[in-house]
């Protein structure tokens, strides 16, 4: 068996890519420095009084810059194709197209149903009209299908993620297995790491960390943000300076010393991080509990039920997040009993559960101070003045008038905050901190993959590119949907 | 101003307490006290040896305690052995006992005994600090001017060609954490078997084997463009695009309000339009955006002096505590803490300064 080349029996292409790249990269080059000089195209006047002009060198250089964005992305695509039909015969990228034909597939499918049904979407259909959004929307989807996939399917991946395979220690991308069985994939498609796993397979399998931990840590970030930020802005005086000052204190500590402080093994010990873990996962039913009755308790009839229903499901969904083995917290000397064991829904791991909390408890200071900040905006406005008049309680103007309100800003900082949490949990994996050190997650393979980084690149550079194109998809993603929002 | 100034340093020092309370805590736990032990004395220790040999250091006493004499305004302990050794927080053993000062702490300027190096904490900071403070001043001279000259570039006519390749250069900047940029740059630049190296080595372009060197120990003592250009660039460029982003905002801004348009009607050049009467009013809001981002720098001077290997601050920071070197770590997030705080107040006197329309009265 051959060792493969990266693009294999497409490579004829190569060379028309990298040219149309090169005259690309020169275009965008020309552009940039004909901005430099002010330009007008020629202007004739027509018999009939009009007025004609032509757009000048200026609009040549962006009518070509468009075309060879267009080839380039034809070229991408053909490869992408190519890919998927030619399987491996492709080389290494036509491997792994086929390896994510069900991502593409979902992806396809996304695209088309959300552009067709866009107008009926409000600010999500919106995204669909700007360019940037759409790049940005299509990379985080491409990593979130590939994290449900391959996490929890199975799908994506070619080998086990854990298993060690002999003679496969550092092997370059594309090597061939040696001595592999029947029906195995026969090729490590980017190489092997430093204990012989395969890095594409644990590529795969990291993104599914990210993509779990990352957006939840971000949601409750912000259910605490919220719960404390809405109050403190609308009733501001001693409980605004209270919370300002814890706010302030936790943002005043480097996040790397932090995560040391917390996340290792001996604080994990001193049940620290289940206190943590109780104090900030209640956030959400009071957030919720709040949201309902300040709206529905003119109704009691209604209210009560519902309150009893969803907070029921909701503490449940609570005492099984924070209560493992039946005990809430177990240290050497002492136990707090949690929930039974036959009641208990799900466990978090110990590990996973310090990077969680710890996680949430650096990101929420940042969003108390924008919520807090957006209500004191808000809170003047004539429609808070409005309700006040017509008699709601505080509660309900601070969640049905203010929150709606802001939730522009909100949601566009929501994109970035996951991103953020995103290069947070990175770094937690860099430093080895709170995983195990074989977990697949992207800092850890990085950090693995640092120490021969100048012989055998591959093996960190791989999620250091996924991780990468993870925090631009979102980045981006905030990019346009601030656009979008800020048009209406 | 002044009652303002005093108001700002005296919440600052209830910041600062507080915090350091918080790290004391934390690394006094009983589990990281037990390890402590277990790394200093053996690994095989049992409890009783772990409880004797913390109790001899003044360990287990009352938190509250422990931190009065850290601070130095409780006196230090002593213990006396039954063989007759005695020895203190303050003395070591054997010395006379009218030489035994009562109080040791931060406040009589000692910052205590590190535990991992063996050495006293106070020369042990400051050493590092010299050194990551090199690297802070060479990152900061690389990022501040570009950063500026990228967002003024972008800024000064938005929605131009210009505009949006600079501004996707600033997102993608921000998009990459120091962890993954220093890995592409060491495996692009710093390899001599993959990357542009080998190239170039080969047409005869460098006289090295590497364009760069993927490790900056040497340029702890001699720093030069080859061992300390790649560190330098790997933290600036994370924080190069979040100042330019401002940067582009607040110009784009100014380049829409009223005296610009009327020193255009007048004729005003474009250059000297841009230079002499926008750039100053642009550069007030990136002005504590750098400060701000100070202290995120040192987030990155970790991750960098760990990847590189270069033994500064953020390095020592790494080894305090991963090894609960509990005095150092204090020292340590001591001068974070500080540096957060005066950054943060330099911010906000510059901002009064320079933005004549606010006044603190």
């Amino acid at each position: 068996m051959d060792p493969l080349t990266w693009t294999g029996s497409l490579s004829g292409l190569n060379i028309i890519f990298l040219a149309v790249l090169g005259l690309l990269a020169l275009t965008i080059v020309v552009s940039i420095l004909t901005s430099l000089v002010p330009s007008s195209g020629t202007r004739a006047v027509g018999s009939d009084g009009t007025l004609a002009s032509d757009t000048g060198a200026a609009g040549f250089i962006s009518m070509v810059l468009g075309y060879l964005f267009y080839a380039l992305i034809a070229l991408v695509l053909v490869y992408l194709i190519g890919g998927i039909i030619l399987g491996t015969g492709a080389g290494i990228f036509g491997g792994m197209a086929r390896q994510f034909l069900p991502v593409w597939i979902a992806l396809i499918l996304t695209f088309v149903l959300s552009i067709t049904y866009k107008r009926r979407l409000g600010l999500y259909g919106k995204l669909f009209d700007s360019t940037v959004g759409m790049i940005g929307f299509g990379i985080v989807m491409f990593w979130v299908f590939t994290g449900v996939f391959g996490g929890v399917f199975d799908m994506l991946i070619t080998h086990d993620s854990l298993s060690q395979v002999s003679g496969m220690k550092n092997k370059l991308p594309g090597t061939p297995l040696r001595g592999a069985e029947e029906g195995e994939y026969q090729w490590f498609l980017l190489g092997g790491d430093n204990l012989a796993r395969d890095v594409f397979s644990r590529l795969i399998k990291g993104s599914w960390v990210v993509v779990q931990i990352a957006p939840m840590a971000t949601l409750f970030a912000f259910m605490v943000g919220i719960t404390l930020g809405l109050p403190a802005g609308y009733y501001g005086g001693r409980l605004d300076t209270v919370l300002s000052f814890l706010a302030n204190l936790i943002l005043a500590f480097p996040v790397i010393l932090l995560f040391y402080l917390l996340v290792t093994p001996e604080i994990v010990l001193t049940g620290i991080p289940n206190y943590m873990a109780m104090f900030l996962f209640i956030f959400p039913l009071i957030f919720v509990a709040i949201l309902l009755n300040s709206r529905f308790y003119t109704q009691p009839s209604f209210r009560t039920p519902l309150l009893i229903v969803v907070l029921g499901v909701l503490g449940w969904l609570y005492l099984s997040m924070i209560s493992n083995d039946g005990s809430i917290v177990q240290t050497d000397t002492y136990r707090i009993p949690g929930l039974p064991s036959f009641l208990d829904g799900f466990d978090i791991d110990a590990g996973i559960l310090v990077v969680f909390v710890s996680v949430v408890f650096v990101n929420s200071p940042t969003v108390f101070r924008i919520v807090r900040g957006l209500a004191l905006d808000i809170k003047t406005r004539d429609y808070v003045a409005a309700a006040q008049t017509r008699g709601e309680g505080p509660w309900y103007i601070m969640l049905w008038e203010i929150l709606p309100n802001a939730r522009g800003p909100l949601i566009v900082d929501f994109c970035l905050r996951i991103g953020y949490t995103t290069i947070l949990l990175g770094t937690l994996g860099f430093f080895g901190l709170g995983l195990e050190s074989e977990s697949p997650d992207w800092g850890s393979t990085i950090n693995a993959g640092r120490r021969l980084l100048a012989l055998y690149p591959h093996a960190a550079i791989a999620p250091a590119l996924a991780l990468l194109s993870l925090v631009l998809g979102l980045n981006l993603l905030a990019d346009g949907l601030r656009e979008e929002s800020l048009r209406d | 101003m002044g009652i303002f100034i005093l108001r700002r340093l005296g919440v600052m020092l209830l910041t600062a307490l507080c915090l350091t309370f918080i790290v004391f805590w934390l690394t006094n736990l009983y589990p990281n006290l037990e390890k402590l032990a277990k790394t200093q004395g053996n690994f095989r220790m049992s409890d009783e040896a772990v409880s004797s040999y913390l109790g001899d250091r003044g360990y287990l006493q009352p938190m509250p305690v422990k931190f009065g004499q850290w601070l130095g305004v409780m006196p230090g302990w002593v213990t006396e052995k039954d063989d007759g050794r005695t020895f203190g927080r303050c003395f070591p053993e054997g010395t006379p006992e009218a030489e035994r000062p009562t109080r040791c702490g931060v406040l009589q300027g000692d910052w205590g005994f590190s535990t991992v190096f063996k050495d006293d904490v106070g020369p042990t900071v400051a050493t590092r600090l010299a050194l990551t403070g090199k690297l802070m001043l060479c990152v900061l001279l690389l990022m501040v001017p570009s950063a500026l000259i990228v967002g003024v570039l972008a800024g000064m006519r938005e929605g131009s060609n210009l505009d949006r390749s600079l501004s996707t250069f600033s997102i993608a900047t921000t998009a990459t954490p120091e962890y993954v940029s220093g890995v592409i740059f060491i495996a692009l630049l710093a390899s001599s078997k993959f990357g542009l190296s080998p190239l170039l080595a080969e047409w005869g372009w460098i006289d090295g084997k590497t364009l760069f060197l993927g490790s900056a120990t040497s340029a702890m003592a001699d720093a030069n463009f080859w061992n300390f250009f790649l560190p330098v660039l790997t933290i600036s460029l994370y924080g190069m695009g979040y100042i330019a982003r401002m940067t582009r905002a607040s110009m784009a801004e100014v380049m829409t309000a009223q005296y610009i348009r009327t020193a255009r009607l007048k004729g005003v050049k474009f250059s000297d339009i841009v230079l002499k009467h926008a750039l100053r009013n642009a550069l007030i809001a990136p002005f504590t955006v750098i400060m701000l981002q100070i202290p995120w720098l040192l987030n990155g001077v970790v991750i960098v002096e760990t990847l590189f290997n270069y033994k500064g601050f953020g390095w020592l920071l790494v080894q305090a505590a991963s090894n609960n070197d509990i005095e150092l770590l204090l020292a340590v997030s001591v001068v974070s803490v500080v540096v957060v705080l005066v950054t943060q107040l330099i911010s906000d006197i510059g901002y009064v300064y320079l933005n004549p329309r606010i006044r603190i009265s």
